[in-house]
């Protein structure tokens, strides 16, 4: 019971990164119906500006560990928003209208460039950040076991439900939510109503890279370490977690995120850690198979 | 009376497909026009190339004094120009609300609440809808959206396409009565593309008749109307 109650706040913990980044991959498929690869990488970048900001900052000697913070995850949203814009204007727009296999393939190489781009900069070593936030509350004790839930694990929850329900309710009540799900249903009848629809699409970029980098920041802070090439896995359980939830679908990316880490968590507990992602894959491709549309998809067909 | 949309030898393609084969049309303020023709004439695609989707490939269109045949769609449609198009293409996902929204979403927010109501007036069944999400609507109620939503804009110049199509008869009259409103009312210019093409050159002003991407006829409805050729072509055994 006690480890079993730990499993599930490190799992819940986890679930909040990958949802969030599940939501750029969501949104991006909803929008123009293509898997954005290099998405992860995205979120690694989010990783790294954050990390800058805070090395930089802390060296002169300013803020606060929750001021540092919150400056260095507003500062990473903006960087990751304008790779997000860049890498849609770059390397998807030129594009569209072509062969889907075509933005897959560009995709793709836009996510090896970002990371050999990123390698080159800062590096190929692992980058270490002390630990800022500490301590926590003490559930339960028994014997040696206890059970914890760190301050940080009620920060990186607590964000992800805060900015979660922000997004929701941006989609649904607000006219650049509206725009974005009428680009969504139909992209030709949203310009015939005077949208410009190369410009809501960047935004969905710019909105996706941004959670993207809130994921990031929460990584680099959870577990203290990154490097030029974790955008790769995380990445793709993110997308895996789109696909379970329902690729399209906002609340299906929310709760494949939560599945996901709540999977992989429970499978390094109780099986073994070194098959963790399997499990996560296994996932992936038992949904595709079973059940494509995931959870909360909508089937392809619709009545017109 | 001006000339407010000035088609020149407006040629348009699909791909490699030529669609439009220089056509010109023009529609003067405050006049309905219909453009009349078999399925795949190149009336939906006249429509669309005037909205810039596609664009035309040679030829020139002007509205309101400006050559508007290279701007990208967007722009087109915020100078006036307002489209119900063919299929409606209401959003499915969305309520009845939210695509009237939609409508305005480039219009000044001051006017919403009372474009809303005289489209409520105007079609009292999508205010009984108003929190239903288009999918689940019936095709005349569609139909009564596409129109409502390209007015919530306040067009100058209303495209429609095929208002009639799919509908049951009762609805068609309902519609035809709408359009006529919106023209003589509020003095909204409409060009007009209708398959029931007797309804549709007993309401217009004047009718153009488009065989293969090209201009074949045109004249004041009444004319067309009494043309014998049109009468076999598109009247006889078609009319309702």
């Amino acid at each position: 019971m006690e480890y079993f109650l730990q499993q599930l706040i490190n799992g819940v913990t986890l679930g909040s990164i990958y949802g969030l980044i599940a939501i750029g991959y969501t949104m991006v498929y909803g929008i123009i119906g293509m898997i954005n690869f290099a998405h992860g990488d995205i979120f690694m970048i989010g990783a790294f500006s954050g990390l800058i900001v805070i090395v930089g900052l802390g060296a002169l000697g300013l803020g606060s560990a929750g001021g540092l913070i919150v400056v260095a995850i507003i500062g990473a949203m903006i960087v990751a928003a304008a790779y997000g814009w860049a890498l849609e204007r770059i390397a998807y727009r030129p594009l569209r209208g072509s062969f889907r296999l075509a933005a897959l393939i560009s995709a793709i190489g836009m996510s090896i460039l970002l990371q050999n781009y990123v390698q080159l900069a800062q590096g190929a070593r692992v980058k270490p950040l002390q630990p800022m936030i500490e301590g926590g509350f003490v559930l339960m004790q028994k014997g040696d076991f206890t059970v914890n839930l760190s301050y940080l694990q009620i920060i990186i929850v607590g964000t992800t439900i805060a900015l979660m329900t922000g997004f929701s309710l941006l989609i649904a009540k607000t006219s650049i939510g509206r725009s974005q799900r009428a680009c969504e249903q139909d992209m030709k009848m949203a310009a015939l109503l005077g949208l410009d629809v190369n410009r809501t699409i960047s935004l969905t970029f710019m909105m996706g890279a941004a959670l993207a980098a809130v994921a990031g920041m929460m990584f680099l802070i959870y577990y203290g370490v990154i490097d030029f090439f974790i955008g790769f896995l995380v990445g793709i359980k993110a997308f895996t977690a789109a696909v379970l939830g329902g690729i399209g679908s906002l609340p299906g990316a929310m709760l494949g995120g939560l599945l996901i880490g709540l999977i992989e968590t429970f499978w390094s507990g109780y099986f073994t850690v070194e098959y963790k992602d399997v499990a996560a894959f296994a996932i992936l491709v038992l949904v595709l198979i079973f059940r494509p549309t995931g959870l909360l998809g909508r089937p392809e067909v619709e009545k017109v | 009376m001006t000339v407010l949309l000035d088609l020149e030898g407006v040629a348009a393609y699909y791909g490699a497909i030529q669609a439009l084969n220089g056509i010109d049309i023009q529609v003067m303020e405050g006049e309905i026009v219909t453009l009349i023709g078999a399925n795949g004439a190149g009336k939906s695609t006249t429509l669309m190339t005037i909205c810039g989707s596609p664009q035309a490939r040679s030829g020139r269109i002007m509205y309101a004094g400006e050559d508007i045949t290279n701007r990208p769609t967007h722009q087109i449609m915020r100078m006036g120009i307002s489209q119900s198009p063919e299929g409606r293409r209401i959003f499915p996902r969305m309520t009845v609300l939210e695509n009237l929204q939609m409508g305005a979403a480039f219009g000044d927010p001051a006017h919403f609440d009372a474009d809303l109501e005289e489209v409520f007036s105007l079609f009292p069944r999508l205010k009984e809808r108003i929190a239903q999400r288009g999918g689940t609507l019936s095709g005349g109620e569609q139909q009564m959206l596409a129109i409502g939503r390209a007015l919530m804009s306040r067009p100058r110049l209303l495209l429609l396409d095929e208002p009639s199509l799919g509908i049951a008869p009762m609805l068609v009259r309902q519609i035809f009565a709408a359009i006529k409103e919106i023209n003589a009312a509020k003095g909204v210019t409409i060009l007009l593309v209708e398959q029931n093409a007797f309804h549709a050159l007993r309401l217009a002003h004047r009718g153009y008749v488009l065989v293969n991407g090209a201009i074949q006829m045109s004249g004041t409805g009444s004319e067309l109307l009494a043309r014998p050729e049109i009468r076999a072509a598109y009247l006889e055994g078609g009319a309702v």
